[in-house]
Order: C-alpha cells, then sequence, then structure tokens
C-alpha cells in the first residue's frame, strides 16, 4: 500500500489511510469468525434467516462499537494509571456485561422502536465471546481509543459481513438434496469452513 | 508482589463493581419501562419452549400479542386446553371451546396407486417442483407430489412421506398450520381431531378422468351422500365432503365408497 507516499503528505493524511487499514484489517483479512474464530455461536445459531441474520449483525455492530470505546477509556483511565493492566480480562467482562444490560433498559425508554428491532439479540451479545475478543484486542495491539473504536466497528462490520453471507447461502441450501449424514449442523460447518477459505483471498489486499 | 499492590487491586475491582451496580439499579429505576404484569403472569404459564408454532417470535411474543388482545387466549397449539385456560384466568376471559385439531393430507395416491406423467430429477422441493407443466410429475394435478416440503417446515416431526405421499403423525402434530402453508397444492387441512371420517382426496377432475389418473381417487359418484344417515356428506366439483359436525361416524360412506378414498384419518 502506497503508506510511505501518503506519510509525505501530512500527519493527518497518514493517520486516517492507517485506519482505513486497520478497518479494511479487521473487517476483511482478519475476519472476527472466519480467521479469528470469535463468535462462533450467534454465528451458526441465529444465521438461518437473512432477516435475523441482518438484525443480529446491526446489533452486534452497535454493542462492540460502543464497547470498545467504554473499554478502550476504562483501560486507558483506570487501568493505566494504577498499574492493574493484568486485571484487563475480568474488568472488561464486568463492564461489557454492565453496559449492555445499561444500553438494553436505555433503548427500551428512549428508542423503543430500535429496542424492538434489536429484539432478544442484545442481551444475546453479552455472552459474544467477539464482544471481550476486540476489547482485549484493542489493548494488546496498542491502539488508543479513536484507533481502538473504528477497529471495534470495522470488526463487527466484518460479523455483520459474514453471517448475512451464510444466512443467504442457508437460506438456499433448504432446497437442496443434502446427503443424510450431511444434514443440519455438518453442512453449515462445511460451507463456513468454504467461506473461510474464500476470505482468505482477502489476505492479499493488504 | 507486595500487600499494597493486592489492596489496590481488591479496593479498585470492588469499587468498579460497586459503582456499576449502583449505575445499574439506579438507571433501572430511572428508565423503568411501566410492563402490564399480566405478561409476565402469562409467560410463567406457557409451555416456555419458543417454538414459533404460534406464528409469534417466541412465548414472549404471545404473552405481549395476547395483552395486547392481538391474539386470542387459545392461540398455544402447544399448550392445548390446559394452558388456554390459564391463560384465560390471567386475562379474567372465558377460554371458550379450544378444540384440539390435527392436520389431514387429502391424498392417498401412493407410488403404486397414482400414475406419473414423467420422472422428474429436480430439487426435491414441492413448490419447485409444482411449477413445472402439468403442475408437477404426477398425472393428478391435485394430488400430493411427495417432496417433502411440509416435512421439512414441520416443527415438531409430526409429518414424514411414506411410499410418495405425506403422512400426518397425529399424535405429534400440534395443528402449527405451517404445513398448510407451504403445501403448493393446498392439499392439507386443519380437521378437529374427534372427526372419524374424512374424504382423502382433492380432485376436482370428473369421474373418468380421475379413473385414469390414479385408484384412489374420488369420483364423486355420491354413494356416500347416498348412505349417510345424518346428512353430513356434500358432494362438490365432483368431489365428496364430509362435515365433522355433522357426522355421526357411522362409517357407511366409507364401506360404501368403490374408491376407498374416505379414510380414518
Amino acid at each position: 500500500m502506497s503508506g510511505d507516499r501518503m506519510a509525505k503528505k501530512g500527519g493527518n493524511m497518514s493517520t486516517l489511510s492507517e485506519l482505513l487499514i486497520i478497518a479494511v484489517g479487521s473487517a476483511l483479512v482478519s475476519n472476527v469468525v472466519l480467521s479469528q474464530f470469535y463468535g462462533l455461536c450467534p454465528f451458526l445459531g441465529v444465521s438461518k434467516q437473512l432477516k435475523t441474520a441482518g438484525g443480529m449483525g446491526v446489533a452486534v455492530i452497535f454493542v462492540i462499537t460502543l464497547a470498545s470505546l467504554v473499554a478502550g477509556m476504562i483501560y486507558r483511565f483506570l487501568l493505566e494509571p494504577f498499574g492493574l493492566e493484568y486485571l484487563k480480562t475480568i474488568v472488561f467482562i464486568l463492564v461489557i456485561a454492565a453496559l449492555v444490560q445499561f444500553v438494553e433498559m436505555f433503548l427500551k425508554r428512549s428508542i423503543p422502536s430500535l429496542y424492538q428491532s434489536l429484539g432478544v439479540y442484545l442481551p444475546l451479545i453479552t455472552t459474544n465471546c467477539a464482544v471481550l475478543g476486540t476489547a482485549l484486542t484493542n489493548v494488546q495491539e496498542g491502539y488508543g481509543i479513536l484507533y481502538g473504536v473504528v477497529n471495534g466497528f470495522a470488526t463487527a462490520a466484518g460479523f455483520a459481513i459474514a453471517i448475512c453471507i451464510l444466512a443467504g447461502i442457508r437460506e438456499k441450501m433448504r432446497y437442496n438434496n443434502v446427503p443424510k449424514a450431511f444434514q443440519g449442523m455438518p453442512i453449515v460447518l462445511v460451507t463456513a469452513g468454504l467461506m473461510a477459505i474464500a476470505f482468505c483471498g482477502f489476505s492479499g489486499l493488504l | 508482589m507486595d500487600l499494597q499492590a493486592i489492596m489496590i487491586a481488591v479496593i479498585m475491582i470492588g469499587v468498579l463493581g460497586l459503582v456499576l451496580g449502583l449505575f445499574l439499579g439506579c438507571s433501572a429505576k430511572i428508565f423503568h419501562v411501566e410492563s402490564d404484569s399480566r405478561e409476565e403472569a402469562i409467560l410463567e404459564v406457557l409451555p416456555g419452549n419458543n417454538c414459533g408454532g404460534c406464528g409469534y417470535p417466541g412465548c414472549s411474543g404471545l404473552a405481549a400479542a395476547v395483552v395486547k388482545g392481538e391474539a386470542p387466549v387459545n392461540a398455544c397449539p402447544v399448550g392445548g386446553e390446559a394452558v388456554a385456560a390459564k391463560v384465560a384466568a390471567v386475562m379474567g376471559v372465558d377460554a371458550g371451546r379450544s378444540e384440539r385439531m390435527v392436520a389431514f393430507v387429502k391424498c392417498l395416491g401412493d407410488c403404486e396407486k397414482a400414475a406419473k406423467d414423467y420422472d422428474y430429477h429436480g430439487e426435491a422441493d414441492c413448490r419447485m417442483a409444482a411449477l413445472l407443466p402439468g403442475g408437477g410429475d404426477k398425472s393428478c394435478n391435485y394430488g400430493c407430489l411427495g417432496y417433502g416440503s411440509c416435512v421439512k417446515e414441520c416443527p415438531f416431526d409430526a409429518i414424514h412421506i411414506r411410499n410418495g405421499i405425506a403422512v400426518v403423525d397425529r399424535e405429534a402434530c400440534k395443528a402449527c398450520g405451517r404445513c398448510v402453508a407451504v403445501c403448493p397444492k393446498k392439499l392439507i387441512e386443519l380437521i378437529p381431531c374427534h372427526a372419524a371420517y374424512a374424504v382423502a382426496c382433492a380432485s376436482k377432475d370428473k369421474g373418468p378422468e380421475v379413473m385414469k389418473k390414479c385408484k384412489a381417487g374420488c369420483i364423486g359418484c355420491g354413494l356416500c351422500k347416498k348412505n349417510c344417515p345424518a346428512d353430513a356428506v356434500e358432494i362438490m366439483d365432483f368431489l365428496a365432503r364430509i362435515d365433522p359436525e355433522k357426522c355421526e361416524k357411522c362409517g357407511a360412506c366409507a364401506e360404501k365408497c368403490p374408491k376407498k378414498v374416505i379414510a380414518k384419518p
């Protein structure tokens, strides 16, 4: 990529291009489900219909972006000053669970229409390991708060892309003659595996 | 690690937990939404396996719909009358008569009895097959194609393809109506569980035509109508139909039927 050339034009531009690289990288190249294997449970469980998969995708984007912001702030302003970085996992679990609970209450009261459309997926995401995984990755990679939020949004968008594609395939697959041994979950896992191979093609992107 | 570091960690996590707990508790009060207590009470008595048989997303969906008055108190097909009575008690209305229904496939033309116009090798789905010329490979335009769209749709594993036609397992059927909706031939009907006899054919062709296509087709001869003591049989479009409310379960129709299409469902 032309990172060097852009860096010469000024610091602002290079930040932007770096953010873009992070976004594309975590959305497509190292896709959260298909190459890191986070969040497989909702990926396989809620991908029967395109409509519900879309709802799940939107809910995940919403929660992960917010969780990246809050977890990043907690790490920066609470854990680092006290030298408690080693407690990040347990603190993030605590914070994310509380955050999702709060978001659910807040939406129910303030934006009932969004609450209705996210439905049961919102509380389900509390236990989605992709949320915690993203928060921890942000810390591991040394992303600041802004980079972390962008990375979180892109990771979640990658999840939404993957689950929507799988749901589309599964909707079409219902009309196929699947051998008895492969019916149900096995064929879905095979499909997910083939999708993962296809997503490997994105690694040439960066 | 000295004691001080441990104390900092303990206090830090403890305070964080306390703050989050207080925060959640306060926001639960601030953002409290009046929910109907009846909704929770109904949710309590529903089976709770979220099958979606009622057509709402899960038991909580049905509970909300019942409270709003959108769904009847006996809308849960799984719980049956027992649950309907409990829901009715919560809502303070009369449960009404909730008759147990079962799905019934109006076709007996299995592989031996029904003729085929051609061999079909496409996708094993009735909705696909029904789009082909002549409404599928079966000679009879009204009969069960036997590619099992209803089987795939059934959440209770209550309908199966036996020898080329769909057969309902009456014990397992919860009358959710999904098979009725999916069948491209409109062959499946919900009938009262107590119905003793029903005509297992949907062909509206004339008698000679039916005879050519299927050995188990109603030819509209009217022998059942003539022999019914209760006047429960009607012939319309060369097809007999038994009214389960009038039927006295004597079995005269089934005995006289020359094609043996009047079946005990």
